[in-house]
């Protein structure tokens, strides 16, 4: 019963992370319909920008800053050098270009810092576990994630619905072409989304560092996991994207930590370890199937 | 579509260097050349599997590593239970269509699935699913986990030595030859024509009475099946499955074979497989971060070069 309030947590939090980088992705598609596998890269960067800047500076909100500038402003850069030049192509144009761009990311990261893993635990005022309940015991700063995580979906969602930029990027998500026809300055829209799409990346980059091993390659096993949420929540939609993330975090997190168990009950130890780790690691893109089989355009289409 | 003079002495020159290869690494004692070239014939029949899909029928599959792998780890893993197994299994005449098969019929269920969506979700998914036998081949530690499977013998083929590279440099050219030769009927068929009109413009096939699903599924099956005789060899080849055969880069690399030779035209994904072979192995000899030069490479052919290498040789 402890062991499942705490894997709940732990999918809440895994989900709100998903959720951070699929709501800047799918932010993007929906206003720009460009499809950036360089995402995950954004990603990387802002988790070692923050593992380094914490290294050196010994404090841990400057390395969040840190972070956040530096994925922030390699997007933007990113954005003015190349995507913009994709946004009239075809998405194989698109996919093609940004996995050279992937590529580059990865291999300039490592030359600069090593192939080495860097680690960087939570801060000293963020570790250490708090009481939950009475005898559950929760490391601080995952709890600190999600509360952050929630904070920026609920800052998005005001962002979104009740301001004057929210409108255009509501707009331009449904009626892309009649926004620019309105008169709207649509550069200066898209640069601002990719910006914003960018630092949501950086951040989920920087909070996730302290939790695994910062290390290259670390952005497309979640980039690949993001798209099963997209295609699960719907293509463009952010509410899609949170009800996905959260599906995907949970489930993902939940089989992993009962599968091989519960298989034990039924099969020899060394066959249920085997198959539970694989059908563990199978279970989203199984729960996508689903998902794709009941809803062919995910939960929540945008463009419907 | 009709070649070019141009492209037609390309292709012949191409052809003849290709043929005489092991003769030519002999004679400048560089037995690794003839490894190189069963290399590039291999992923060319990868890269031509693809072109059916994405040239063809203008379906952009990011998961086509998945088929490539499968068709690989089909005959590592009926070599490493050889012991238990009738003897046949190792003999290439029944583990190569095996390694055919597996693909195929795990392509008509994915597929069918995939195919449900379009665009970018297409794009999103199969690389979704592609990337679901890779964790499920790197979880498998029976079959070697992380550091893949390896393999004590080619299979078995009559009247060849299982050592013998340049016996297998001509099995896998032989192998290229007749794939490009099916694509070819493909292409000239009906149902080519009916693949290339899906591609154009989907709607008007509907509007003509004739259902694009059984036929982009057909095509996703024949290419993984394809694709899996590549896997196969390219297992032969190095002895050894290795996860990375399924990775996500492979996919990708793929894609940029098809996109780099030329779209839609099968000469083009062969010379784009050459390429980037070669492309490969010359940047590794030169430094060990060849990917930060292959990157803007990758860039710049995107957004300069819309026709590709093929198209380039055609002119006009």
């Amino acid at each position: 019963m402890t062991l499942l309030l705490e894997q709940l947590l732990n999918g809440l939090q895994f989900g709100v992370m998903l959720f951070l980088m699929a709501a800047g992705l799918t932010l993007v598609f929906g206003i720009m319909g460009l499809i950036n596998l360089a995402h995950g890269s954004l990603y990387m960067i802002g988790a070692y920008a923050a593992a380094w800047a914490t290294q050196q500076t010994g404090s841990f909100l400057l390395g969040l800053g840190a972070g956040l500038a530096a994925a922030a402003l390699v997007g933007m850069a990113l954005e003015a050098a190349i995507l913009r030049r994709l946004y009239q192509r075809d998405h194989l144009d698109q996919v093609l270009a940004t996995f050279g761009v992937i590529l580059f990311c990865n291999e300039a990261v490592a030359m600069i810092f090593g192939r080495q893993p860097l680690m960087a635990g939570p801060p000293p005022w963020l570790s250490g576990a708090v009481e939950i309940v009475p005898g559950v015991p929760y490391p601080v700063y995952r709890l600190a994630i999600i509360a952050t995580g929630l904070a920026v979906a609920g800052g998005l969602y005001l962002l979104i619905a009740h301001t004057r930029i929210g409108m255009l990027v509501r707009a331009g998500a449904t009626h892309r072409d009649l926004v620019g026809a309105l008169g709207v300055r649509v550069g200066l829209l898209f640069t601002t989304v990719f910006g914003l799409g960018a630092l949501l990346a950086g951040l989920a980059g920087a909070l996730t560092g302290p939790l695994l091993a910062v290390q290259v390659g670390m952005g497309e096993r979640i980039l690949i996991t993001t798209f099963v949420v997209i295609v699960i929540g719907g293509l463009g939609s952010v509410r899609g994207a949170l009800a996905g993330a959260l599906l995907v975090g949970m489930v993902d997190t939940l089989t992993r930590a009962y599968l091989p168990t519960g298989l034990r009950a039924m099969l020899p130890p060394s066959d249920a370890d085997a198959l539970g780790a694989g059908l563990s690691s199978m279970a989203i893109f199984i729960l996508m199937a689903v998902v794709l089989l009941w809803r062919p355009r995910g939960l929540f289409p945008a463009h419907a | 579509m009709r070649e070019s003079k141009r492209q037609i002495a390309v292709l012949a020159v191409a052809a003849a260097l290709f043929a005489a290869l092991p003769a030519i690494a002999a004679a400048m004692a560089r037995p690794d050349f003839v490894t190189l070239g069963s290399q590039v014939a291999i992923m060319a029949i990868a890269a031509a599997s693809l072109d059916l899909l994405m040239g063809r029928t203008g379906l952009p599959s990011f998961g086509h590593a998945a088929w490539l792998g499968l068709g690989g780890y089909t005959v590592g893993v009926l070599a490493f239970h050889q012991a238990d197994l009738p003897w046949f299994v190792t003999q290439a005449w029944f583990a190569w269509p095996m390694a055919i098969i597996v693909p195929a019929v795990l392509a008509a269920g994915i597929g069918a699935l995939c195919l449900r969506t379009s665009g970018i979700s297409f794009i999103m998914i199969t690389l979704a699913f592609a990337q679901m036998f890779f964790f499920l081949f790197i979880a498998l530690k029976a079959y070697g986990g992380d550091d893949g499977l390896s393999m004590r013998r080619r299979n078995a083929l009559p009247g060849i030595a299982p050592r013998d590279d340049v016996a297998f440099f001509y099995v896998c050219l032989v192998a290229l030859v007749l794939v490009l030769f099916l694509l070819r009927r493909i292409a000239a068929s009906r149902f080519g024509a009916v693949l290339d009109g899906i591609r154009q413009n989907e709607w008007r096939m509907m509007a003509i009475g004739l259902s694009p699903y059984p036929y982009k599924l057909a095509a996703f099956v024949i290419s993984a099946a394809i694709a899996g005789l590549a896997g196969a060899l390219h297992v032969n080849l190095f002895r050894f499955a290795s996860p990375d055969l399924l990775h996500w880069t492979m996919s990708g690399e793929l894609m940029v074979m098809v996109v780099l030779g030329g779209l839609g035209s099968l000469w083009g994904a062969v010379f784009g497989a050459a390429a980037m072979v070669l492309l490969h192995s010359l940047l590794a000899q030169w430094t060990e971060h060849w990917q930060i030069v292959l990157g803007p490479i990758l860039v710049a052919v995107v957004l300069l070069a819309r026709r590709g290498l093929w198209g380039a040789l055609g002119g006009k």
